[in-house]
């Protein structure tokens, strides 16, 4: 097994941290779902418990000043680039310390400080945006790469292969990451094309294309250094398909009975969390007590952002008529 | 002072404004010389410039029009261009969904300063799909301003200042209004949004018009004024911001109101006006307030058709006339 093998180009204390992270995603997941299930939170939830691989192995491969888009399932995504859990949950409570000030919600978490251009409510929404950042970064002059994240759903809308050809046309340094989770909704993948070979797809817009095991976290991010290295060096975008699995429903409410039993279970026997822990207790990274006390602390961290976006201020109701223009007030007044 | 085209008035300004600011840029279909856009608004920039800064996409709207979000967002300026307002329904995600809504969803976070120039309007038998007046539907979208110029003289300055704010703009042209003349200054200047321009002053009625609409209103006026009725235009220039106390002081002053544009009646900008003015000067009129807009019909091709659908300056007349009689 390769599990035996220790790698060569990340460091114990990058493969501990992308551990972490993977497990703070899953723990944040699993307590949003408890708080809206509780009815503390409310609108859209939906969650990514199961595709925590493909966002770490990801932005581990970014620096700070790099972006990425996200989509609709995006704490994992946002989580992974830098947000932090309290102002994530602040925002799921719509309270003021929020990143968005209570005014996004879950499908909009963003924070531009950290290059996090958003978590985007339309499906392929974010794929024609990143053409925009690649260009700006091009125009800049900066080594900058940005990262777009999007489902298998988007393959099949207009600004998916209007982005790709654009990325193309301009030789851009973005980076396509499919989060192919099998499912638009309850519409199984293999039902949306004749063809679902989707690094095949990229291919045909002359942009590098490759299929990653999105289960293991190791493996994206070596998929995805190599298309941020290419990219940085002015060698143009990639397209990434990383096969994942989205353990639960589209929402929470959604019992996912489209979903085979025998097909959950199978993937949940694919768990990219268990999976780099045994590796991590394999290569003598992580004994059982360092194990436990990660565990502990994530769940501290979490508990402390709970409690931070119950304790902080709920808007004032009128704040809903602020930040609609720079120039001008709703009503259309100069400020 | 000297007079130059529409067009010339916004080549120019998009010239000066390109050398004022290197972080703005063109992005459209068919922009570069020697096309130099349908309309020719473009024609000699990409030599200036360059194909770097006067990009010219494929044919993808919703590709260029969420480049255009992405660059917005992370710090350049660009104005994209729209070959007819029609085609706007091809981008409507990245323009409604996106554009519009970065700086409110982000709760403040991003700007979004992006231009999206275009062109709408009936008039050379370019039917349903090329000849819509679709402002409306821009109008009526929380997060982006809209601008309309009528002249030459106010293309040149909205445009300016459309590129140095920080919030999206649709900045709808008139495919009549290219070749149309007017003074406008050498020296520099901007017009700010939200301050209509009194075109035309007057006693008997006030006539609100937008874009051609301003131009049928003049002429209007001078049919009107050789039987003794004096009308006072007022071009708001801006939908959204909406100078409604020039437009109320000027109901004040006559006590009538028509309202008129290119575009269909039902639910267009007209309304908001109509509604807008029964709210604040309901007192002030001695009439019921007219417009006098298209009816709600796609722009059919035939010429004498699309005649009969257009506004007209003896519509506006026709109508001011029976207001001022009393026959309304």
């Amino acid at each position: 097994m390769n599990d035996r093998k220790i790698p060569e180009d990340l460091t114990k204390d990058q493969l501990l941290a992308m551990y972490r992270r993977m497990r703070l995603i899953r723990g944040f997941e699993d307590t949003a779902q408890r708080l809206f299930e509780n009815g503390e939170i409310g609108g859209f939830l939906h969650l990514s418990q199961g595709q925590e691989a493909v966002p770490v192995g990801t932005c581990t491969a970014l620096r700070p000043d790099d972006y990425i888009t996200s989509t609709h399932r995006g704490h994992g995504d946002v989580l992974a680039k830098g947000c932090e859990p309290k102002y994530m949950f602040a925002e799921l409570y719509g309270r003021t310390t929020g990143y968005c000030k209570g005014k996004g919600g879950s499908m909009h978490i963003a924070d531009f400080s950290q290059g996090i251009i958003g978590a985007n409510g339309i499906v392929s929404g974010g794929l024609p945006i990143i053409t925009g950042v690649g260009l700006s970064i091009k125009m800049r002059g900066t080594d900058q790469v940005a990262v777009c994240f999007f489902g298998d759903g988007a393959t099949a809308e207009g600004g998916f292969h209007e982005a790709l050809n654009l990325a193309s046309l301009w030789q851009i340094p973005v980076i396509f990451v499919c989060q192919n989770n099998l499912y638009g909704l309850s519409q199984p993948f293999s039902e949306t094309a004749y063809d679902c070979d989707l690094a095949q797809r990229a291919r045909t817009y002359h942009i590098p294309g490759e299929c990653v095991d999105g289960m293991d976290a190791i493996a994206v991010y070596r998929s995805v250094k190599e298309a941020v290295d290419r990219a940085r060096s002015g060698g143009g975008p990639t397209f990434i398909e990383a096969k994942t699995y989205r353990f639960l429903g589209h929402y929470v409410g959604d019992p996912a009975l489209y979903m085979p039993p025998e097909e959950r279970k199978a993937w949940r026997e694919k768990d990219a969390i268990a999976k780099l822990g045994t590796q991590l207790r394999a290569w003598d990274y992580l004994t059982e007590e360092e194990d436990e006390a990660m565990a502990a602390s994530v769940q501290a961290e979490l508990e402390q952002g709970v409690e931070y976006a119950r304790s902080s201020p709920i808007p004032a109701p009128e704040e809903a008529l602020d930040d609609v223009y720079v120039h001008f007030d709703y009503a259309g007044n100069p400020r | 002072m000297r007079e130059i085209s529409y067009r010339d008035a916004l080549k120019e300004a998009l010239k000066e404004e390109m050398e004022r600011d290197e972080r703005v840029f063109l992005l459209g279909e068919d922009i570069a010389d020697p096309f130099g856009s349908a309309y020719k608004v473009t024609l000699g920039l990409s030599p200036i410039f360059g194909t770097d800064r006067v990009i010219q996409t494929p044919i993808s709207e919703q590709g260029f029009t969420g480049a255009a979000v992405g660059a917005a967002i992370t710090g350049l300026r660009p104005v994209v261009e729209y070959m007819y307002i029609d085609f706007t329904t091809m981008a409507m995600d990245q323009i409604a969904n996106q554009a519009a809504k970065f700086h409110y969803m982000s709760g403040g976070q991003a700007q979004v300063p992006m231009v999206m120039r275009t062109q709408g309007g009936p008039g050379r038998s370019s039917a349903a799909q090329h000849a819509q007046s679709l402002e409306a539907w821009f109008h009526h979208l929380p997060g982006l301003l809209v601008a309309m110029p009528a002249t030459p003289h106010d293309a040149k300055g909205l445009l300016k200042t459309a590129i140095r704010l920080d919030d999206p703009v649709m900045f709808v042209e008139q495919k009549l209004l290219y070749n149309t003349t007017g003074p406008v200054p050498e020296e520099e200047y901007t017009i700010p949004f939200g301050l209509a321009d009194v075109k035309r002053e007057g006693t008997d009625c006030t006539v609100v018009a937008t874009s051609m609409a301003v131009l049928k209103a003049l002429k209007a006026a001078d049919l009107l004024a050789a039987e003794g009725i004096s009308i006072e235009v007022v071009d708001p220039r801006t939908l959204f911001p909406l100078d409604m106390e020039t437009i109320v002081e000027s109901v004040k002053k006559t006590s009538r109101l028509v309202v008129s544009h290119e575009a269909p009646e039902r639910g267009g900008f007209a309304a908001e006006v109509v509604a807008q003015v029964s709210d604040r000067a309901f007192d002030y009129l001695d009439a019921p307030i007219q417009r006098v807009c298209a009816p709600s019909v796609p722009p059919p091709f035939a010429r004498n058709m699309e005649d009969y659908v257009m506004i007209d300056e003896h519509k506006i007349a026709d109508r001011v006339r029976k207001l001022v009689q009393g026959e309304i």
